[in-house]
């Protein structure tokens, strides 16, 4: 099953779709045969987008962009789906980069971090289970040293996918234990390493410093590493995220971004807020537990589901 | 990233003349604001809809007084309506039972359930001195059980065994069981994270409230959630009928805007938040805080607080005496700067602050931080004793020695010396205030922008 059917059965089953809510507007039977879009069902547009979590900003701004959209043909709910998906496309395409491996690199270094409870460790776990299935040599560190049995449970996923992890006792120095992975991946010339974090609030600067020490630990064998220094995002996360990932982006110096748990009724519109804002590659979605559940960023898919296009009217979705 | 709510009332009444009574066109001008406002802290649309009608009733027709603006006084009403309905009175933790008393933990992945139940039980055992039990029917995710009995080991509380095979549901029928013959108090039923969507899970919920029928519910939830929030409250509430919610990773500097959109769709109270990693970091609500937070006024009543904490009471009132007959010293400016160091240093200050996106920038561009405080006292303490009293004498030389002697610059020392001046100024205008009050003052006339009192 393809991801975006996945994450189209999660919009469906969740309470309300974007063009179900545009099918309820009163003001859209007004509006039937004209070719523009009036004040009233634009608030409607309006409002919709901020339920997905696209934030004021964005979500005023699309809204204003397809003022001015003029529509083939007469107005009504899918063909306001269909413009707006555009517009969430457009915005979309440029970050849907996926997380590619650098053969160069001897590892490549992927370091993950986050706020807690985004989906680290399982998304370790899920890029770990991925990148052997396709024969390459990983290893897993288990930098989450503070939660209780954040170790044992990338253990179990490591034993789980056949891949080595290097742990030490919860409590110990993270630091310590990413600079002794980077010499054991070197060692066993891994094609990749993957580094979990500690979950932390962007704003506990104590913690932050720590991350900063991990990064300036591993560069002291590589300088050009982490070769990829990926957030971990929450797909029920509101406008938070924007200050997750600036505060991220400082020290760790951020190359982009997974999103997690979209197989839930969240919509996680807050990417495309930060796509405007930031403009930082989305390279994955998790959109289920299991470990062949974390999938490609596909920004057109992305869109559609987001603005709530439905398989009717888009055939090229019915013939994947 | 935004401008506080204050400011953008302000430009909304701005040159609008002061009239009999709040028109309903000022009104809803104001509301625009409030509901970009709390859209923008996370409160999801229906609640945002629901608070906005509330208000506009309570506002339109208000007479306008005297003495308040009339954004100050749309923003006392926004801010007691947002209280009233985060809801005013505590709920204290339902357990006054036939023991044991069940609680059942419930929520999305990643929510916080699993350190929750952890602090709860540490809380309610060093607290409420109840002897009390935790068990996980968490068998999906990998290593929860031994998260959990590793924190109840830490919370020296008790922790069902293990047995390999057993359903939740089963899990949960052993764990009552257990906590009846072993006469526990509470019980504490952690849950695996679970979609709202998700059917199939949703029905074991149900099972397990049906085979353990508990006292309590708690849905925990992120502080960081979006608009979801709405969805994944409504679907438990719906599946189990929560009792209470907890939210956790107030922590954080996340608005919090769900509490109110999940407190608007289940009607239940939010009973707990968590502040912290560490197991302690729990505690009970308080809509006022989290009203002000939501409107990124500040948590000014936990700096009024801790502010009182720090500021010892005789140093306070022989400062205020001072400051009252004009006698405001260099020795009185150290004192000052120590106690601005003992309520967490302008780090653990500012985060207290309202507006602090804004002012965070304009701190780091003046140079202001908390080793520049260490300078400052540095200063001070290379100065004589005369010259601590009588602040004219210090010319030219006597500032090169004094920059020599704390490792400044002159231009630091003059920097001081200003600061000084501007501040003693103030205090002589302001008089005898207490010492909570000088030292807010003191904060907004040492060059910090951005801050507003809180009118409520």
């Amino acid at each position: 099953m393809n991801w975006f059917k996945k994450l189209k059965d999660g919009l469906s089953k969740s309470s309300k779709k974007v063009s179900e809510s545009l099918a309820s507007l009163p003001s859209l039977s007004a509006l039937i045969g004209k070719s523009k879009l009036d004040a009233a069902s634009l608030e409607e547009v309006e409002d919709a987008l901020i339920a997905a979590d696209l934030g004021t900003a964005s979500a005023i701004r699309l809204a204003t962009a397809l003022k001015a959209h003029k529509f083939d043909g007469p107005v009504d709910a899918d063909s306001i789906a269909l413009a707006l998906a555009d517009g969430l496309e457009a915005i979309l395409k440029p970050v849907a980069k996926p997380l590619e491996i650098d053969p160069q690199n001897r590892p490549h270094v992927v370091l993950l971090v986050g706020v807690n409870g985004s989906g680290k460790t399982t998304t370790a776990g899920k890029l770990a289970q991925n990148w052997q299935a396709e024969g390459k040599t990983v290893l897993l560190a288990a930098g989450d040293t503070f939660r209780a049995a954040a170790v044992e449970q990338l253990q179990i996923w490591g034993e789980r996918t056949g891949t080595k992890v290097i742990a030490d006792a919860t409590g110990g120095d993270a630091a310590a234990l990413a600079y002794r992975a980077m010499v054991q991946a070197k060692e066993d010339n891994a094609d990749v390493l993957i580094i979990d974090t500690a979950g932390r609030l962007q704003n506990r600067t104590e913690l932050m410093d720590e991350l900063a020490k991990i990064v300036r630990v591993i560069r002291k064998l590589d300088d050009s590493a982490p070769h990829d220094s990926v957030i971990v995002l929450d797909g029920t996360v509101g406008q938070n995220a924007m200050s997750q990932v600036k505060a991220f982006s400082a020290v760790a110096d951020l190359s982009g971004l997974i999103v997690t748990k979209l197989d839930g009724s969240a919509k996680g519109g807050v990417v495309v807020a930060l796509a405007e804002e930031f403009g930082l590659p989305v390279h994955a979605v998790g959109v289920g537990e299991g470990a062949d559940d974390l999938q490609p960023f596909a920004a057109d898919e992305f869109a559609k589901a987001l603005a709530g296009v439905d398989s009717e009217m888009d055939r090229r979705t019915v013939n994947e | 990233m935004f401008d506080t709510l204050k400011s953008k009332l302000a430009d909304v009444f701005d040159g609008l003349a002061r009239r009999g009574a709040l028109s309903e066109s000022d009104v809803d001008a104001a509301l625009r604001e409030v509901r970009l406002a709390l859209l923008d802290a996370d409160v999801a649309l229906p609640a945002v809809k629901a608070f906005t009608d509330k208000v506009r009733e309570k506002a339109v027709g208000v007479a306008s007084m005297r003495a308040v603006r009339p954004d100050q006084q749309v923003i006392k009403i926004v801010h007691d309506a947002l209280i009233e309905m985060l809801g005013g009175d505590a709920a204290p933790l339902n357990i006054a039972t036939n023991p044991p008393a069940v609680i059942l933990m419930a929520g999305l992945q990643g929510s916080g359930k699993t350190t929750t139940a952890g602090k709860l039980a540490l809380r309610l055992r060093s607290r409420d001195r109840k002897k009390v039990m935790l068990a996980s029917l968490d068998v999906t995710r990998p290593a929860a059980r031994e998260q959990l009995r590793m924190l109840g080991d830490q919370a020296d509380v008790g922790v069902l065994n293990e047995v390999d095979g057993e359903s939740p549901t089963q899990i949960a029928k052993r764990a009552l069981q257990a906590a009846k013959l072993q006469a526990y108090d509470v019980l504490i039923l952690d849950t695996a994270g679970r979609l709202s969507i998700d059917e199939s899970l949703m029905a074991e919920l149900r099972d397990i409230k049906k085979a353990t029928n508990p006292h309590e519910i708690l849905l925990v939830a992120d502080a960081m959630t979006g608009q979801d929030a709405v969805n994944t409250a409504e679907a438990f509430h719906k599946a189990v009928g929560v009792t209470g919610i907890a939210l956790t990773r107030l922590d954080g500097d996340a608005r919090g805007g769900a509490a109110l959109s999940m407190r608007h769709v289940t009607g239940c109270p939010i009973k707990f938040v968590g502040v912290g990693e560490k197991q302690d970091a729990l505690e009970e609500f308080d809509p006022a805080r989290l009203a002000g937070r939501i409107l990124d006024m500040g948590d000014v009543v936990a700096l009024v607080e801790k502010a009182s904490e720090a500021i010892e009471v005789e140093e306070a009132e022989r400062l205020a005496k001072r400051m009252a007959k004009g006698q405001f010293d260099m020795n009185d400016f150290l004192a000052q700067i120590r106690q601005l160091q003992k309520m967490g240093g302008l780090g653990g200050l500012m985060g207290m602050l309202p507006g602090i996106g804004k002012m965070q920038k304009q701190i780091a561009a003046a140079g202001i931080d908390d080793s520049m405080i260490k300078r400052q006292e540095a200063i001070i303490l290379s100065m004589t004793k005369k010259e601590r009293i009588a602040v004219g004498l210090l010319n030219a030389s006597r500032r090169k020695r004094i920059a020599a002697g704390s490792g400044t610059t002159v231009q630091d020392v003059n920097r001081l010396v200003k600061q000084y001046q501007d501040m003693a100024r103030m205090m002589k205008k302001m008089g005898g205030k207490t010492g909570a009050a000088a030292m807010k003052a003191m904060l907004g006339g040492s060059g910090m922008p951005g801050r507003r009192r809180c009118n409520a």
